[in-house]
């Protein structure tokens, strides 16, 4: 058995047990407690007039019927923005149960709790409630033109304006050859994981001790912001993410409102109480993403490098900010890819509708970004007849100008400044992937056979591994297994197994021997969390620093039980043994023994330590000053900014010539994040991400009508692809280590989603000879541009 | 009161007994009446397929079902696609051998699905196995492994010798 996993394709550790049905999902867990329904609101836009619960009294079952009126001290206040930000002159955040005013439909109004889901269903739908229709605020048009204001107190709808500029990016485009000008649009998708939210409170009066599960990105942070919410020190709650089902972002909000009132309602009555979202109200309740429309003006020169790149954004944050504007700071940052225009300025307006509120979902505003860039690349390639992969290498940042400033400040406050990256070096794989050089011939043979395909091509630069930091502990115990805690949360990344392979490679024993415990409070107290492709960077990095403690410790003890150099010694398959010398080992199961000196054996192996059984000498305390019992340590590692990873997708399709049908024939993935802990699971994240990048591109989109209703809020209508949509994903990777961290990772965990819409559109767009300027786009939606665009050509 | 009505199954081979109202579906008579919580409810309109078992060997949407309506019915859950130890089955290996699950949510309705239709189709092709699960949402793998982890099991099934 080889110790040294990291980098090894192995099966998840995580796995047997999600596999034979023994998984604890929140839903899964606090069978008995009591159970919540909520009553959400059927308007948009409304003011409450009355609640008459008097006809939800009799249900029998019946617990408890909560409004705003019952809540008290800060359960009252609206909920914290999140992250706050100079820009955002206008944040606004909504109450946990809505005061007065209602601004989405399925705003929460009223909360039930009772017997069962079953029950607590049947009371609200008992509930009136007496609204006052206001005018609804619907999509991007209708906010910027401001007829209506979604708060009264928020002029033209605008929650932040900012500018970032680098260079004077309008005088470049005055001055430039050549002036192209986009005007585009990406519509609404969700993260749409297939478990919902779910919250499960039990309140321990005696203990005065408050537990709660929830299936969150962020269970460190949902336990301080319930223990201010709510009053209590923080040490007396305890929160924990357990096995969760999917997240892409939309469980990284908190805290959300039912994370504050299940809880509350636990204690006030003293009873264990669990709400589960189901899936409507995940989609009128929970969070959107994507719906931006753009405005771009590039100037460039005769070999198409851009001179000037001026783009305005405006984006749709929905009814509420709590999660700041990460989104269009993301976009209007990340938008820039590969590539160094001359000069560049970009301005966004953050604005509110009366529909569900938007936070980041799995590439938080980059595939936006991506559309925006590489649709100018397209843009200009065709306006001056060049190939559209050599304009984008015309534009790349070369690798010897790593690292390379932006002069911008990124969305977590610090420069832009990329790290590392070779990207000719990841098209040419890509080039070769797909056979772009050779495409032409086979666009030939397809038209002569009646088909009609056409090649797109994406760039994306992505910034990984945020701060501020994360933490990890790990620990050999008596018996040689080793246990490994970090905050950061879990929701499918295999965490158990890549942090695993992390720690048994630095400490050299074998994988199986590790568990990893991600999410609870009770384990590890410091914690940020699961988001912006995070996670292997930051807690991978702070792991291998703890297990390097536990080795350094461990040598040193071992090298006094072997009367050897510590230098001389090494630890394969979990022993300590002197470098050629195999006669001479410990296992370290004893130094984990010898580590922790006892008064007490509790059994046969512990009696090593025992004060009567050691060596030690009798005039040095048994443990050493600034030394610590046990064989564990605790490690942190905060990166100065964002580690940069990059790749490019090539797509080719084929368009149906009468039905407007589009099918992807080939999608291919370069891929560069850096040194690889487990290329399996990363190969799984690209996957996973192209299929969100491919439904958001051909299918996903959330229709509002005219009075803010989701029309489509079900898998029935929403369309999420399955199988038979999802193409296959051919993959090839580039390992460029990130000079920021010890093992050189970038994140991967939202990289295969972000070129999604732009290199589709490419694709359709070469097949068809038609601009493509929004996505999603559907056959029906392709087959109208054809007719406008044939009516447009027949028009003298 | 709400009348109580008692549902009498055989889950996994085990009777099983409880008495629960006329609505109670299937999936929530699983999972909270019988504690059998590997079967999951993902969107509960029979769309997204997380809840499927076997009725009778034929693949079904416990959401879709009243427990009521199947009294009497021989169930497979997920936990009942093991292998006759206690060991993973062969859907549940081949899905660990190809990653075929990352959140594990979905993963469920893929085993029993998966488990049926190889009883009926030893020898899917790769196309065959694509249409198998195209029934069932996953928003994690991209379903390209899940894919692969319906061949894995074939092949799994006839290193084993299952009849085919």
């Amino acid at each position: 058995m080889s110790t040294r996993t990291l980098g090894e394709p192995i099966a998840r550790r995580e796995d047997p047990r999600l596999l034979t049905g023994r998984g604890r999902y929140v839903d899964d867990i606090g069978q008995g407690a009591l159970e919540v329904a909520f009553v959400r609101s059927p308007h948009a836009h409304a003011r409450i007039v009355d609640i008459d619960v008097s006809g939800a009294l009799d249900v029998d079952g019946l617990v408890a019927i909560y409004t705003y009126e019952d809540l008290d001290g800060r359960v009252a206040e609206p909920l914290p923005i999140l992250i706050p930000h100079p820009a955002l002159t206008h944040g606004r955040a909504q109450h946990v149960l809505a005061k007065d005013e209602i601004n989405y439909v399925g705003e929460a109004v009223v909360m039930v709790v009772a017997a069962d889901r079953y029950v607590a269903e049947d009371a609200a739908s008992l509930i009136r409630v007496e609204y006052e229709p206001l005018p609804p605020v619907v999509g991007i048009e209708a906010a910027r033109q401001a007829e209506h204001l979604v708060h009264d107190d928020v002029p033209g709808n605008v929650a932040a304006n900012m500018v970032q500029e680098r260079g004077d990016a309008r005088a470049a485009i005055a001055a430039a050859p050549h002036v192209i000008e986009l005007d585009l649009a990406i519509e609404r998708s969700a993260s749409t994981p297939l478990e919902g939210k779910g919250v499960y409170a039990r309140w321990d009066a005696d203990d005065a001790s408050l537990r709660v599960y929830s299936a969150t990105q962020a269970s460190t942070s949902v336990r301080s912001a319930i223990a201010a919410k709510l009053g209590l020190p923080p040490d007396r709650v305890e929160v924990i993410a357990p096995d969760v089902g999917g997240g892409f972002g939309v469980k990284i909000v908190h805290p959300w409102p039912e994370e504050i009132l299940v809880p509350w309602a636990a204690i006030r009555l003293g009873r264990e109480v669990k709400w589960t979202e189901d899936r409507r109200e995940h989609f009128v309740s929970a969070a959107h993403e994507r719906g931006q429309l753009q405005h771009i003006t590039a100037g460039f020169d005769d070999d198409g490098r851009l001179l000037g790149l001026d783009v305005h954004i405006w984006h749709d944050n929905g009814a509420y900010t709590p999660y700041g504007i990460v989104v269009p700071i993301v976009t209007s940052t990340q938008l820039l890819g590969p590539y160094k225009p001359g000069a560049y300025r970009v301005e966004f307006d953050s604005l509110y509708t009366n529909t569900v509120i938007v936070t980041p979902y799995r590439g938080a505003g980059r595939p936006q970004g991506c559309f925006a860039m590489e649709r100018t690349m397209d843009a200009i390639a065709a306006r001056l007849g060049l190939d559209r992969a050599e304009v984008r290498e015309r534009n790349f940042i070369q690798p010897d100008e790593m690292p390379y400033d932006h002069g911008l400040i990124f969305q977590d406050g610090r420069p832009l400044i990329y790290d590392s990256g070779d990207y000719p070096a990841t098209l040419a794989k890509v080039k070769k992937l797909v056979g772009w050089d050779e495409f032409e011939a086979y666009r030939a043979q397809a038209l002569a056979d009646g088909r009609r395909v056409g090649i797109g091509l994406a760039c994306y630069v992505e910034g990984t591994g945020v701060g501020p930091y994360e933490g990890g502990w790990v620990k050999v115990e008596t018996d040689g297994t080793v246990v490994v805690a970090t905050g950061l949360t879990t929701q499918g990344q295999g965490h158990q197994t890549a942090f695993a392979q992390v720690v048994a490679s630095e400490l050299g024993v074998p994988v199986e021997q590790v568990t990893v415990v991600t999410g609870d409070t009770r384990r590890f107290r410091y914690a940020v969390g699961t988001f912006a492709s995070r996670a292997a960077v930051m807690s991978g990095n702070a792991v291998a620093m703890a297990a390097r403690k536990v080795r350094q410790k461990a040598l040193r003890i071992a090298a006094e039980a072997l009367e050897a150099d510590p230098g001389d010694l090494e630890i394969v398959d979990g022993v300590v043994q002197v470098k050629g010398a195999p006669g001479a080992t410990i296992p370290l199961s004893t130094v984990a023994v010898l580590s922790n000196p006892l008064r007490y054996a509790f059994d046969e192996e512990t009696k090593r330590a025992t004060q009567f059984a050691t060596v030690a000498d009798p005039d040095k305390p048994p443990v050493a000053e600034g030394d610590e019992p046990g064989l564990e340590a605790t490690g942190y590692y905060s990166p100065p900014r964002s580690t940069f990873a990059n790749g490019m997708h090539a797509a080719i399709v084929e368009t149906d010539p009468d039905t407007a049908e589009i099918k992807i024939l080939r999608y291919c993935v370069v891929h560069d994040c850096g040194t690889l802990i487990n290329p399996r699971i990363v190969e799984g994240q690209i996957h996973g991400g192209v299929a969100q990048g491919v439904g958001g591109a051909l299918y996903e989109r959330m229709v509002y009508d005219d009075s803010g209703q989701l029309v489509n809020a079900s898998f029935m209508d929403f369309l999420m692809p399955y199988a038979t949509e999802v193409p296959v994903v051919e993959t090839d990777h580039l390992e460029t280590p990130s000079p920021l961290n010890p093992l050189g990772i970038k994140g991967a965990g939202e990289a295969g989603v972000i070129p999604g819409a732009a290199v589709l559109a490419a694709a359709i767009e070469d097949a068809e000879g038609i601009p493509i300027t929004r996505m999603p786009i559907s056959p029906s939606e392709l087959y109208q541009l054809r007719q406008g665009h044939a009516a447009q050509e027949e028009r003298p | 009161m709400t009348e109580l009505h008692t549902v009498e199954l055989t889950v996994n081979g085990v009777p099983r007994a409880a008495n629960v109202p006329a609505r109670r579906l299937l999936s929530d008579f699983l999972r909270h009446d019988l504690g059998l919580t590997g079967t999951h409810v993902g969107c509960e309109h029979g769309v997204c397929g997380a809840c499927t078992v076997l009725v009778e060997g034929a693949p079904m949407r416990s959401c879709l079902l009243f427990a009521v309506s199947v009294d009497g019915a021989s169930i497979t859950t997920v936990e009942g696609c093991t292998g006759p130890g206690g060991e993973l089955g062969p859907v549940q290996q081949a899905f660990l051998d190809c990653h075929g699950l990352q959140c594990g949510f979905c993963t469920p309705g893929f085993v029993t699905t998966i488990t049926a239709y190889l009883d009926e189709n030893p020898n899917p092709t790769q196309d065959e196995a694509r249409h198998a699960i195209a029934g069932n949402l996953c928003r994690c793998t991209g379903y390209q492994n899940i894919v692969a982890s319906v061949l894995r099991a074939a092949e799994i099934r006839r290193e084993a010798g299952v009849k085919t």
